[in-house]
């Protein structure tokens, strides 16, 4: 176990990774540590807690921004916005179950940290879309910052964007900034029915939703099997596949639009809708990817869970090859174009397996990241996508650029 | 402006170069003779002038890519340019450097409805991309006020936004992918049509780099369905006090209008005199406020809405009966910065974001420096999202006058970072607000940006000068400073 450092203050970080430097030692950065299951193990001599950067520092909900230290807990994040009938439209999910933490333990920063999204990614954008600007200390112990508080902001590089997604391998943030949106006033969702084995059609209708003037914030696929771990009972007891596509905004218009939506599939098997609270439920549980929890696959640990991104056109072909040569179980989110695989593994690592299914989500211009494994697989299977080699060298400048000396979070991204 | 100092040696090659790059482009893509020069001297900043050395227009990205190889062997600066249409000088010729225009990449190559995503060059302009898709109803959804012109390259480089960016977002929240040629001459693709990319947000950090990290030679833009319908409301207040309040307000409802802008008395009567738009000239501050939606949503909004503004005691209400006065209403305001221009021989256009709380503040503030600097300003307001355009009015023919005019422009920004805000919305740094970088960032937020730049473009040769008032060599940007024994690392808790 590595000995933890729990710095207080910006000041506090610079002194500690200074030090770092002169000693030439490694930190393993966390916030309050749920997401550590994300990238690769860092094999670091110190552990550098930023639980004591916690804490809002304004909130000003009619210019819809929020500022707060890295580690503020995503809970009081949650309860402070909706006071004000505001979120993260971004719905950043609670992976948590998959990452064998508890839940609810986030960090504002480790979510903009792993740059997560839920459902809404395909309206609202992702956490780099909303991440506004922050302060920090790179890996060379200097302060620094970047954007600033406003919507809108072209002064320097948004190294904002940069940050988000960096999994703590360039600098650690000390402050951030973030956008709130207000939440819709009305929710539904409209589910239709489409019989087994049609991914296909299931995932057209996702397309043809999200290219119709409906405005829909949230567009998933469910095959049948996955249905009945569904806990709404409209989904559970479908029967069938079940795309579903959620409608927001003022009643009048989400009536309007679920109305049209529903008139506009004549040839499904069903068509239903869920209401505020059954909406809410199905939602939350296509974010944090609960259909594909360890607890359904028993005492079975060799399983791993695979994110997949492609174009929405490539995405039926990706899980029909899929289905071919892996015994898994794969839901689409982000309409169609989002694949959540859960597979089984051996202990060998399987990396044959893992370069295949790399192969094919190349075919569709697409890349896969390995979200959870257990630590013998992570072992020899890359996490994260390979990159050409160009785009390695250049992410590979870019880190030195940040964190010359490999103090931070080392190997989390891979090589 | 202090631009870096002219490389004697590239200007004493400079036919040696030229026949270089004619012997890789053909003729008829390289241009030399001053007069063909003079079209390029400068871009939508005209107050700074320079013949670049040479010009080039190359047709494929091969070509692209033979250049910057070229350059970077030879140590030539090389400054990109799409339209020209910028604001902030950011294609600013240099006299020892190749100015490479992306114009002829003009064609857009794949529309693809099922993923929402074109495929463009990038000199395809703005508006092209929606005449495109139009026709099914789609459309792109960033539109500066420049969209006749100016290409989604140059989109690109400056993260451009326009009046639907609070809703729609600005052009990096509306990119999928770009082609782009390192200066070594190598391509890669960053993004692609799938929502998000592997590794490091290299596509975000790309967007709004103003052509200091790379070449860009295709674009894939996310489309957007064409909301039912748009319908504008007109309102009147007798101060910016009231009309902020209406904006607050509405945001504070939960209402993200697709537009919202603001204009002051002097944008009002410049616009209303040269479109006649029918707005109301006893207003001292006008609210233009667009809901789109289904028909049913922008019904009930517009109610609401109408309601607010009431409260927040709206002189005059008017609401757009068609798409014709729908369109009349905005002519003024898309008008503003001509019909503005009418009024003066010269005028500067600013660019600041600040808190919306504090508008009422900085225009205070805005009119005593008018007063001081004895220069006639306008306003026009991004109200949304806090993005503030004043217009200052000057004629360059009186002595002094555009110095006076460039410190006040500079005085209204350094106001915009006092009260919380930001140098640049959305017209970037480029030259113009260069050297006044240091009054948001510290030498340390900019060398960090800077070493950003080193991984990109290790011998910075791509448009140099600009964006950063001090140019460090990438090897001491690199060096890593150890402050020993100063820690008091041992007082922290460890467990």
């Amino acid at each position: 176990m590595s000995e933890i450092i729990q710095p207080a203050s910006a000041d506090d970080v610079v002194e500690t990774l200074n030090w770092g430097l002169e000693r030439k030692t490694t930190f393993e950065v966390m916030g309050r540590g749920s997401k550590l299951g994300l990238g690769h193990a860092v094999d670091a001599e110190y552990v550098l807690d930023l639980s004591k950067l916690s804490g809002v520092d304004f909130y000003q909900p009619e210019e819809l921004v929020l500022s707060a230290s890295p580690a503020t807990p995503m809970d009081e994040i949650k309860a402070l916005l909706s006071t004000n009938r505001q979120q993260l439209a971004f719905e950043p999910p609670d992976l948590s179950a998959h990452l064998g933490k508890k839940p609810d333990a986030g960090t504002l920063g480790g979510v903009l940290a792993c740059d997560l999204a839920g459902p809404r990614r395909i309206k609202m954008g992702s956490a780099r879309d909303h991440f506004l600007g922050f302060d920090a200390v790179s890996g060379r112990a200097e302060i620094f910052k970047s954007g600033g508080r406003v919507m809108k902001n072209v002064s320097g590089f948004d190294l904002s964007k940069l940050m988000a997604g960096s999994l703590g391998t360039l600098a650690v943030m000390t402050r951030v900034i973030v956008k709130t949106m207000p939440v819709a006033e009305k929710t539904r969702t409209v589910l239709i029915g489409f019989k087994s084995g049609e991914t296909k059609a299931g995932i057209q209708c996702l397309m043809d939703a999200l290219g119709s003037p409906h405005d829909v914030s949230g567009a998933a696929f469910v095959p049948e099997k996955l249905t009945k771990r569904c806990s709404v009972e409209l989904v559970k007891n479908a029967g069938c596949g079940v795309a579903a596509l959620r409608i927001e905004g003022p009643p009048s218009s989400v009536e309007f639009r679920c109305r049209a939506i529903r008139e506009s599939c004549p040839d499904a098997v069903f068509v239903e809708e869920l209401h505020s609270v059954n909406s809410g439920k199905f939602w939350q549980e296509v974010r944090d990817v609960t259909m594909l929890n360890p607890e359904f696959y028993g005492a079975d640990t060799n399983q791993m869970l695979w994110r997949i991104s492609v174009p929405p056109s490539g995405a039926a072909a990706v899980a029909g090859r899929i289905s071919e040569k892996i015994s898994g179980d794969v839901f689409h989110d982000w309409g169609g174009g989002l694949l959540w695989l859960k597979c089984p593994c051996d202990d060998t690592g399987n990396a044959d397996a893992a370069d295949w299914l790399r192969a094919v989500v190349n075919d569709v211009k697409g890349h896969a990241t390995l979200m959870s494994a257990p630590e013998t697989v992570k072992q020899s299977v890359p996490v994260f996508h390979p990159a050409a080699a160009p785009m390695a060298r250049l992410a590979k400048n870019i880190r030195n650029a940040f964190d010359p000396e490999g103090l931070l979070n080392p190997g989390r991204m891979g090589t | 402006m202090l631009m870096p100092k002219p490389d004697k040696a590239v200007i004493d090659r400079r036919d040696r170069i030229i026949a270089d790059l004619v012997a890789m482009l053909g003729g008829d893509n390289v241009l030399k003779d001053e007069d063909e020069l003079r079209v390029y001297e400068c871009d939508g900043l005209m107050m700074y002038r320079q013949l670049p050395m040479v010009v080039v227009l190359p047709e494929t990205t091969a070509q692209v890519s033979d250049i910057l190889k070229y350059c970077t062997e030879n140590s030539i600066k090389v400054v990109p340019r799409g339209a020209g249409t910028g604001l902030s000088g950011g294609a600013l010729p240099l006299a020892d450097g190749v100015t490479l225009g992306l114009g002829k990449f003009n064609k857009i190559i794949d529309i693809d409805f099922d993923n929402r995503a074109v495929v463009a060059g990038p000199g395809v302009t703005n508006l092209d991309l929606t005449k495109a898709v139009e026709d099914r109803g789609f459309y792109y959804a960033p539109d500066p006020s420049s969209q006749i012109a100016c290409t989604i390259g140059g989109n690109v480089a400056e993260n451009s936004g326009g009046v639907h960016c609070l809703k729609y977002g600005l052009t990096t929240n509306n990119i999928l992918g770009v082609e782009m040629v390192m200066m070594d001459g190598e391509i890669v693709t960053l993004g692609g049509k799938a929502l998000d990319q592997a590794g490091y947000d290299l596509l975000g950090v790309i967007t709004g780099s103003e052509g200091l990290l790379g070449v860009i030679t295709e674009v894939t833009v996310r489309i957007l369905r064409t909301p039912e319908k748009a319908q504008a409301l007109l309102l009147g207040f007798d101060s910016t006090e009231a009309a902020g309040d209406c904006v607050t307000k509405t945001i504070a409802q939960g209402i993200i209008p697709g537009g919202m802008e603001m204009m002051d008395t002097f944008a009002i009567e410049a616009a209303e005199d040269f479109v006649h738009a029918g707005y109301p000239m006893d207003a001292k501050a006008l609210l233009i406020v667009e809901l789109d939606g289904p028909e049913v949503e922008v019904a009930e909004l517009t109610d609401k809405v109408k309601a607010i503004a009431e409260s927040c005691g709206a002189t005059s209400v008017r609401i757009s009966e068609n798409e014709e006065q729908r369109l009349k209403f905005w002519s003024g305001r898309k008008a503003a910065f001509p019909a503005v221009g009418r009024l003066s021989p010269d005028y500067l256009c600013m660019d600041g974001t600040i808190p919306r709380g504090r508008l009422g503040e900085v225009l205070g503030k805005i009119s005593e420096m008018s007063d001081h600097f004895g220069l006639r300003v306008a306003n026009v307001f991004h109200a949304g999202d806090g993005n503030l355009h004043p217009l200052i009015l000057y004629d360059a023919n009186i002595e002094g006058e555009a110095e006076k005019a460039e410190q006040f422009g500079s005085d209204i920004l350094k106001l915009c970072v006092a009260v919380g805000g930001v140098l640049t919305g959305e017209h970037g740094v480029g030259i113009e607000k260069r050297d006044l970088m240091g009054e948001m960032f510290s030498d340390d937020d900019m060398k960090q940006q800077q070493r950003l730049k080193c991984a990109f473009d290790g011998k910075q040769l791509l448009n140099p000068g600009k964006v950063y008032p001090t140019l460090h060599r990438c090897a001491e940007l690199g060096r890593v400073h150890v402050h020993h024994g100063k820690t008091r690392f041992p007082d922290l808790p460890r467990f």
